[in-house]
């Protein structure tokens, strides 16, 4: 213990909770596979829906999006690609993006635009499912 | 430091290589194209959302976004959408089956890369044909 307190330059409490440079540990990571997997069926059940739903009248789309199954499982696909790209674009800007201002900029307008996506399309499918 | 730095004029050394020095492979290329794939899906949830609010606003709204998923350009975005939301999705699996370790080894990589450029280019194909089947054929 002592011989490895001399050899790491991190404390042993840093090295115990694992949380690294960042402070965030592998939960980008994880969140990150956590939405590809769900992602999966998601995205294959959203393309179905899409799929009956074509050259569908308006009348028809928003009877068939707003029962329950459809409209639940459109919702869990736009929570769990939302955040999925949300943590995509970050990597993209911290791989290219090097001035600090603007890279915080873009990290902050990445987070407003995927929310702001993921709250219309759920305002779209909330209202369609209660008629409000 | 003056001195030093007047004396000593930047040498022209080498920079670490980057993308143009190597030969384009094609496990590099399905790599490039999974970032710009998952980038081009970001801004295409825009038409998803646009989707659902003209559904949810009634018939004039609906139909304002009819005319653009009917029009030339809206069908040509909608296939590259579709194709990139299929390629994203099959290079995603590809990265998810690496995460446990295998199909890294030299051959598999480049079945994996194959697999997932014809995979995607044979399901959009395929998709679009059952989409345009639904719809009662092409209009």
């Amino acid at each position: 213990m002592s011989q490895s307190s001399v050899r790491h330059i991190r404390t042993p409490l840093a090295r115990v909770r694992g949380h690294g440079a960042a402070h965030t540990g592998t939960g980008h990571f994880w969140r990150q596979r956590l939405t590809a997997v769900a992602n999966i069926p998601l995205t294959v059940a959203a393309v179905i829906i899409i799929v009956m739903l074509l050259g569908r009248n308006q009348a028809a789309v928003a009877q068939i999006l707003g029962t329950p199954l459809v409209a639940i499982v459109m919702l869990l696909f736009i929570v769990s690609i939302t955040v999925h790209m949300r943590l995509g674009m970050q990597v993209i800007i911290e791989d290219y993006v090097h001035g600090e201002t603007a890279k915080l900029i873009l990290i902050m307008a990445n987070s407003f635009f995927c929310i702001a996506v993921a709250l219309a399309s759920a305002y779209g499918i909330f209202k369609l499912s209660f008629g409000v | 430091m003056n001195t030093m730095a007047e004396t000593k004029a930047p040498a022209a050394r080498p920079l670490s290589p980057h993308l143009q020095i190597y030969k384009p492979m094609l496990t590099m290329m399905m790599s490039i194209v999974h970032r710009v794939t998952g980038a081009a899906l970001y801004f295409g949830t825009l038409i998803l959302a646009w989707w659902l609010l003209a559904a949810a606003s009634g018939p004039n709204g609906y139909a304002k976004f009819a005319a653009f998923s009917g029009s030339i350009i809206g069908r040509l975005i909608l296939l590259g959408y579709t194709w990139a939301l299929i390629h994203h999705m099959l290079g995603g699996i590809r990265h998810l089956i690496w995460d446990t370790g295998r199909g890294l080894g030299p051959i598999e990589r480049e079945r994996f890369a194959a697999a997932n450029l014809i995979g995607s280019i044979a399901l959009t194909v395929l998709l679009w044909i059952v989409g345009l089947l639904a719809m009662g054929g092409p209009r």
